[in-house]
Formats: C-alpha cells, sequence, structure tokens
C-alpha cells in the first residue's frame, strides 16, 4: 500500500470495499478524532463535516467531545471530535474525556491527529494508540509548518514503520488533505486497508514481566474486553490508578493479578532504580525518536523562530504587564465606542419599527395585540438587539486573541498575581473568556487539573463582567453620566467585578477548597496570524447565538413580562378621571403609571419594595430583576418594555428610555443597579452549566445565594453609605 | 552530585536554578505519578535537551524543548533536574 500515499498528502485508496472486506454496518463508520492538544484536531473536524466548532490556538480549546456527520464515497462518517490529550494517562477532566471516548466507546476508525512540526511527542502519544490496538489513520498536519521549518517527512516509510498504518500529510486550516484523509478512513473502517499490530519492544526485562502479566490477563480476556490484555498489562505496570480499579472490579481473582503487578514494579524498580512508568515512557521515546531520526530530514536550522522573538517582548517581566493591559484597553475601547454608532442605527431602527407597527393602529387604539407588539417585543426584544454591534466587537476581539496564541501569554503574564490568590495563570483563561460569557468559560475550566482549583474558579466566573452585563452598563451609564464620567464608570463595573472575583477566590481557596496550589504547567503555541474567515466565522457565530437567544428566551421572558405589566387593567376608578376626559397631557400618564402599579408586575414590584427599598430600587427595577434572573439581557428588555407602556400612554413626542431613565434613577441608584446586576443572580444558563459541570446542586445554589447576598450587601452598603453622604438617595 | 542509573557521576542542578538563555540535559523528574507523567508526556523525558527561553523575577519559567515552548510554574521548575550544558552562558 506505501505508494498509496505519498508524502504531497494525496493518497489514494479504493472508495469501493475490497472482496473480501467487512462491510461497515449500514453504512456508517464511527470515526474519531484525537492527538495532542492544539494540533488541529477541530480544524479537520470543521472541514470534514462542515461544521463551525470552536477553534482558537491554544492547547484546551475543545474540552467536550463533539458530534457531526458527513457522507463520503456512500459512507456515513459519524464524526467526534474529541479534546486534545498529551497521554493516555489523563490528567485534566478534557483528558479524562478523551480517554474515556477511546477506552470505552471503540470508534471503528480513530484518526491520530499529530502536529508535524512537533513530531517526537506526537509520536509518543500514537504509539500508545497503536497499543490499544486502535484502528487507526494518521492526519500529519501542520505540514505546511512543518515544510516553513524545513522538515521533510517519509509519509510512506512512516507508514511503514507503523505496520501500515495509513499516513497523510494535512493542513487543516485550509482543508489540504481532507478528502485524502477520508478516503484513508473508509479504507481502514471498511477493512479495505489491513493494519499489522507493531508490538513495541521494551527491552528484556520489562518485556518478560509484561509477557508473564500478559499471560495471567489473557485467561480472562472477554472481561476486559474491548481491552487488549497487554495494554492492560503495560497500565499496571506504569501504575495508571484507573486501570487498576477496572482490573479489580471486572477481574476474578483480582488480587493475585494486581499482586503480581505490585511484584513485576518491584522488580523494575530494583532492575532499573526508576520508576518503570519512566523506563516505559522512556522506551517510547526511544521509538519515537527512532522514526524521526530515520522519517524526517531536517534541512534547515531553525532555533530562534519569530514566536520566540515576539516572546522576547510579550512575556519580559517589565513590559508583559503593560502589553497586556494596553491590548485589553483597546478591547473594551473598541467594544463601547466603536460599538456605539451601529448602535444607535439599530436603536433607531427599532423606534422607527415601533412607530410603524403602531401605525396600523388608528390612533389612541388600545389594542392588546398593538400593544403586544409594540411594548412587548419591540419595546422588550429591539432594546436588547441594540446591542449586537458591541457584541460582535467583544467577540471577535476574543477571538482575535485566541488564534493568535496571545491567550496563553496572558495566562503567563498574570501567573503571578493569580498565585496570591491561591489560583495558577491557567484559571485565567476561563477568567478571559467570562468576559464573553459565563458558559463557555465553565466549561473552560475543565483545562484545570485540581478540582478545589476548578471549583474555585468556576464560582468567581459570574463576576467577570460578560456580555450580556454590558447592556446594562451602556444604558445605565448613558443615560445618568455625564459623557466625560461614561469610560470611568465603565471601566469601574468591569474592575469593582475583577476585584470580588479576587477576594472571593482568596478567601474560598483559604476556607472551603483549602489545598495545596497545583504545578502550573502549560504549553505555549507558536504564534499564528489570525485568519479572517475564521474570526468572521466565530464572530457570526457568537452573534448568531446572541440574535437566537434574544429571538427565544428573551422574546419569550419579554412577553410574559408584558403580560405581567399590562394586566389586569385597573377598573375606571383606580384609573381616575383621565380615562374619559381629554384633559391636560399628564393625565393620561399618570393614569397609564397608575395602571403599570395596578398590574401583576406592579405589585410584585411592590410587593418586594421593603426588601430592596434599601438597596434604592423603583418596582419597576425589581420586576426587571426578576426576569433577569431567567437571563441577565432581559433586565434591559423589561426597562423597555415598562417605559414603552408608559411611552405610549404619553403619546408621540415621548421621551426616549434614556430620558425616561434620567427622570426616573439618580447616578447612585444607578451604579447600585449595575453593581448588583453584576455581582448577584447568575442567569439561568450559569446555573444549568454550573449544576452539570460541578456535578453538585450544592455548589450550584451555593453560589447562586452566595453571589446573591453578596451582591445585597455590597449593594447595600454602597447606597446606604452613598446616600448619607449626599450623592443622592432615591428619586 | 547524584548517581543516575548509568552510573557515572553527573552534576545535577534543578532546573530553577538555570539562567535564561541557558542549555540543559533532563536527568529527572522529582514529582508525583500524576504530574510526572504528564511532563513526560509533553516531552520531559531523560536526555532531552531543554533551554530556557525567559525567566521572570519570580515568576515562571518558558522552558524550550524540541519544537515546544512549555510554561513551568517556579515551583515545578524546582522540581527538574538538569545538567547544564556547557556552551552558551554558565548557569548562575
Ligand atoms: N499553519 C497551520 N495552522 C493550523 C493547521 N491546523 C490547525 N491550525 C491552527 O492551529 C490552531 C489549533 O487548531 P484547533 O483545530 O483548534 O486544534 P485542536 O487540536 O482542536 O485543539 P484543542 O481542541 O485545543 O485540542 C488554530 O489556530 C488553527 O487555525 C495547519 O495545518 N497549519
Ligand atoms: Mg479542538
Amino acid at each position: 500500500m506505501d505508494e498509496a500515499v505519498e508524502s504531497s498528502g494525496k493518497a489514494v485508496f479504493p472508495a469501493a470495499a475490497a472482496p473480501g472486506a467487512r462491510p461497515p454496518a449500514a453504512g456508517h463508520l464511527r470515526v474519531a478524532l484525537a492527538g495532542n492538544p492544539n494540533s488541529g484536531k477541530t480544524s479537520l473536524f470543521n472541514h470534514l463535516t462542515g461544521s463551525h466548532q470552536h477553534v482558537g490556538n491554544y492547547p484546551g480549546v475543545t474540552v467536550e467531545k463533539k458530534e457531526g456527520t458527513c457522507t463520503r464515497a456512500g459512507v456515513v462518517l459519524d464524526v467526534t471530535d474529541l479534546p486534545g490529550t498529551y497521554s493516555l494517562t489523563a490528567y485534566s477532566t478534557d483528558e479524562r474525556v478523551a480517554r474515556e471516548f477511546l477506552l470505552h466507546e471503540r470508534p471503528d476508525v480513530v484518526v491520530c491527529v499529530l502536529d508535524a512540526s512537533n513530531l517526537e511527542r506526537n509520536l509518543y502519544l500514537t504509539i500508545q494508540f497503536l497499543e490499544l490496538g486502535l484502528p487507526l489513520v494518521l492526519a500529519l498536519n501542520m505540514s505546511d509548518v512543518a515544510a516553513a521549518r524545513g522538515y521533510v517527512i517519509d509519509t510512506a516509510g512512516l507508514s511503514r514503520l507503523l505496520g501500515d498504518v495509513p499516513v497523510v500529510a494535512t493542513v487543516a486550516s485550509r482543508g489540504a488533505g481532507v478528502e485524502a484523509l477520508a478516503d484513508a478512513v473508509i479504507a481502514v473502517g471498511t477493512g479495505a486497508h489491513p493494519i499489522r499490530p507493531i508490538p513495541i519492544v521494551y527491552g528484556d526485562e520489562v518485556d518478560e514481566e509484561l509477557a508473564k502479566l500478559t499471560a495471567l490477563l489473557e485467561r480472562q480476556a472477554d472481561r476486559l474486553a474491548p481491552l487488549p490484555a497487554r495494554w492492560v498489562a503495560l497500565k499496571l505496570l506504569e501504575g495508571d490508578p484507573p486501570v487498576r480499579q477496572h482490573v479489580a472490579s471486572r477481574c476474578s481473582g483480582a488480587e493475585a493479578v494486581l499482586a503480581a503487578a505490585e511484584a513485576s514494579s518491584r522488580h523494575l524498580r530494583s532492575v532499573f532504580h526508576d520508576e518503570p512508568e519512566i523506563v516505559i515512557a522512556d522506551r517510547r521515546y526511544g521509538f519515537a525518536s527512532g522514526a524521526c531520526r530515520e522519517m524526517v530530514r531536517s534541512t534547515a536550522e531553525t532555533r530562534h523562530t519569530l514566536s520566540d522573538k515576539i516572546d522576547a517582548v510579550v512575556t519580559q517581566p517589565w513590559l508583559g504587564l503593560p502589553i497586556f493591559l494596553g491590548l485589553m484597553y483597546v478591547v473594551f475601547f473598541a467594544t463601547f465606542r466603536l460599538g456605539e454608532y451601529p448602535m444607535h442605527g439599530i436603536q433607531h431602527l427599532s423606534h422607527w419599527l415601533a412607530q410603524v407597527v403602531s401605525g396600523l393602529w388608528p390612533a389612541g387604539s388600545e389594542s392588546a395585540l398593538r400593544s403586544l407588539l409594540v411594548d412587548g417585543a419591540i419595546g422588550g426584544v429591539g432594546g436588547v438587539v441594540a446591542f449586537l454591534p458591541n457584541i460582535l466587537i467583544l467577540f471577535l476581539a476574543i477571538s482575535v486573541l485566541e488564534d493568535t496564541g496571545y491567550m496563553a501569554r496572558a495566562a503567563f503574564i498574570v501567573d503571578r498575581w493569580m498565585h496570591k490568590i491561591g489560583l495558577h495563570g491557567k484559571s485565567f483563561i476561563p477568567m478571559l473568556i467570562g468576559f464573553g460569557c459565563t458558559v463557555p468559560a465553565i466549561m473552560a475550566t475543565r483545562i484545570l487539573e485540581n478540582r478545589r482549583d476548578r471549583l474555585t474558579t468556576m464560582f468567581v466566573l459570574p463576576l467577570m463582567s460578560c456580555g450580556a452585563r454590558l447592556p446594562i452598563y451602556t444604558l445605565f451609564v448613558g443615560a445618568l453620566f455625564p459623557s466625560a464620567w461614561r469610560a470611568p464608570v465603565m471601566w469601574a463595573m468591569y474592575l469593582v467585578g475583577i476585584l470580588v472575583a479576587i477576594v472571593l477566590a482568596k478567601v474560598l481557596r483559604a476556607t472551603v477548597f483549602r489545598g495545596e496550589a497545583e504545578p502550573f504547567i502549560m504549553e505555549l503555541p507558536p504564534y499564528r496570524a489570525p485568519t479572517l474567515r475564521g474570526a468572521l466565522i466565530h464572530m457570526w457565530h457568537r452573534g448568531w447565538l446572541y440574535l437566537r437567544k434574544a429571538g427565544t428566551v428573551i422574546l419569550g421572558v419579554s412577553i410574559l413580562l408584558w403580560a405581567l405589566t399590562s394586566y389586569p387593567r385597573p377598573p375606571a376608578d383606580v384609573a381616575g378621571p383621565s380615562a374619559d376626559a381629554s384633559g391636560p397631557s399628564a393625565a393620561p400618564v399618570q393614569a397609564q403609571a397608575a395602571a403599570l402599579e395596578y398590574s401583576v408586575a406592579g405589585r410584585i414590584g411592590k410587593a418586594l419594595e421593603p426588601v430592596t427599598r434599601p438597596l434604592g430600587f423603583d418596582w419597576r427595577a425589581n420586576t426587571a430583576m426578576l426576569g433577569a434572573v431567567a437571563a441577565k439581557e432581559v433586565f434591559v428588555a423589561q426597562l423597555g418594555i415598562v417605559h414603552s407602556l408608559a411611552a405610549t400612554a404619553a403619546g408621540p413626542g415621548a421621551p426616549g428610555l434614556e430620558v425616561a431613565l434620567r427622570r426616573s434613577y439618580t447616578p447612585l441608584q444607578g451604579i447600585v443597579i449595575m453593581l448588583f446586576c453584576l455581582l448577584g443572580l447568575p442567569c439561568g444558563a450559569t446555573v444549568a452549566v454550573m449544576r452539570s459541570e460541578s456535578g453538585s446542586w450544592r455548589w450550584t445554589l451555593l453560589q447562586w445565594g452566595g453571589l446573591t447576598a453578596l451582591a445585597y450587601a455590597l449593594a447595600f452598603i454602597v447606597y446606604q453609605v452613598g446616600s448619607l453622604a449626599g450623592w443622592g438617595g432615591m428619586r | 552530585m547524584i548517581m543516575p542509573s548509568h552510573g557515572k557521576p553527573v552534576s545535577t542542578v534543578p532546573l530553577a536554578s538555570l539562567l535564561g538563555g541557558t542549555r540543559a540535559q533532563l536527568v529527572r523528574v522529582d514529582a508525583a505519578t500524576g504530574v510526572r507523567a504528564r511532563l513526560v508526556a509533553m516531552g520531559f523525558r531523560p536526555g532531552v535537551e531543554v533551554r530556557v527561553v525567559s525567566r521572570s523575577g519570580r515568576g515562571p519559567f518558558v522552558v524550550a524543548m524540541d519544537t515546544s515552548r512549555i510554561v513551568l510554574g517556579r515551583g515545578m521548575a524546582r522540581h527538574i533536574l538538569v545538567t547544564p550544558l556547557a556552551e552558551d552562558r554558565p548557569q548562575k
């Protein structure tokens, strides 16, 4: 088969199954993509299946398996993209996901994605895959980078050395080699391309012990299935805890097997003066480096790459932090200032739309449908959609940080400070993601190795001002503060979240999540120019999620809140004499205000006033706050609804939402409301993901209750102190 | 002085004591099993050549090995034992 695979990556396999080959079940093949972190698995997955899963240039982007399908040569490929892993001895949660899948799901074909520019280490993992007996296809990805570094790889030779495993050169970011890869996958999956098992030789001493243990285990091979006995024996020698447990729970006479493994390990330790695990790893590396020596020719010596030169500046102790802060400033400046113009545009557009829809009914109409559309849908959702431009810019910026490889450098730069609060630099990656959205941020904590580190980080993540806080801040800051104050107040909100997170993390680390700090180990990816296409796809994807949320959850809750705020209508005597009179123009406004307070929402809001009065909230803020429990954006939507209902009564020429806010709230009240939205009431999606990731309702409810209580306490202090100091109490 | 398995005395020092720019050969990793397995899988195996790319005051190290660049916390760098290679700048 060797001529089938060429270094050009144009491998050609017979599309139809060879005679006598095992046909795939109903033309389906289950294919998994596995390999070292950041080797390009997701990029390949996206090109294979036409998906838009998240790609980024740092290890640990994918933390959960993702599924997709595609059809090639009449065969349906059910493809699973796995998180990256350095070895089959899983260390962190994301690695565990990959390991469990490969061990127990037994896909028909595993595509091992290798970074061809770092072949030796990537082969170390490949060898473990081979030993596990996985039906492999090798994707030599990043072959463009390898070529640029002057490596010439003999793919046919490599294939021969690894037992005729097909080897296909790919450039996943461009989709090059993907078709050839799919062909190879089908050839292996259908059995058209047989793979020869190659035992790795570990040297006489190890091999002898290995043979003894394998013989013991082979007697109950069916109980271990699908794990090969030799692999289990190897893992027992390496002292892999999950495999020991597996043997203990599955095998009869497990004690004898484990005791034999223990004896073998002891023997090897005495022979080598080293852990068997290290000896085994050493032999695997020996095989990998032998393969590289034979199959890779280096035509250029590159010691200091461009990446190193950039890092010399960016990770330099005195420059690193200022550069980082400068970049953050640029991100937020772009988000707020550049986003402002299209935001105003959309606001005008929705105002115009409200008037057009309103115009379909005769003036002064009391139509419920008109009110639902204009006040509920446009007044509520329109207010949220207006912030789409800011959200797009924010996510574009985050995506550029991720794609260039700067994300990992940021983690490096802040490590020193993170240590002061008992975490390490890697926790900072979820935090940065949290400025976009808390949900993926909580998922991203899977890259942390230690459960205490992970829970601490998850706990404080809602304090990073996410994209949904942005509309609230922008609205209140724009309405209540003179322009010179806006930027500082906005910065202060972000900063307060970060400071509270720091204090809280430190407290948690010293109390409930006490323990040793985990050692900090993280790979720095080489810098890459972000592709415009990748960044735009990511931005579009996030924008679409935002719009979809606006069109579903936020629309639903808005309509509910609209109904609650519109009904029941007050009887005539409550509405007052204005109902029939064409009296002074203030009368209908007052009547409307009375009607709003008469509604269910009004009553609930009023009922909550004793609780929230010490924070300076009025009934409108109370109902908006209730809506925000579902999603933070609803806060803005509900204020829009209340205002829209009131403004309709006032008739044309009613002031905009900002003016209305200025009439209702003082700057101090605005600050307290923003503070409460920042610190308290983690949204419904956060609660759900916290529950599934922490695996416990206790931590989830503790987080929700704890953060909300903290928000109440801080809001109380700020409002009371502020009022006493005369900074403007309730209006 | 430490006697590695092949019996030749070699002066080993923790990676943490190397200055920026120094090259060294890895002797062994003294760490708990899980962390050590991770480090080995990332390429920190005995005999491999490492280079300290940068070290900041009291912050983490950046180490170059093969074509990868890996950040190691200061504590971690204390547990990786190496023999400095003569050329380049000497150790402190
Ligand atoms: N130059 C080059 N870059 C690539 C290639 N394949 C992927 N990349 C880039 O490498 C980075 C990592 O790609 P991903 O597809 O996210 O890698 P992954 O293996 O899924 O990473 P994890 O999910 O973190 O394990 C991204 O910045 C890609 O754009 C390639 O063949 N050549
Ligand atoms: Mg991925």
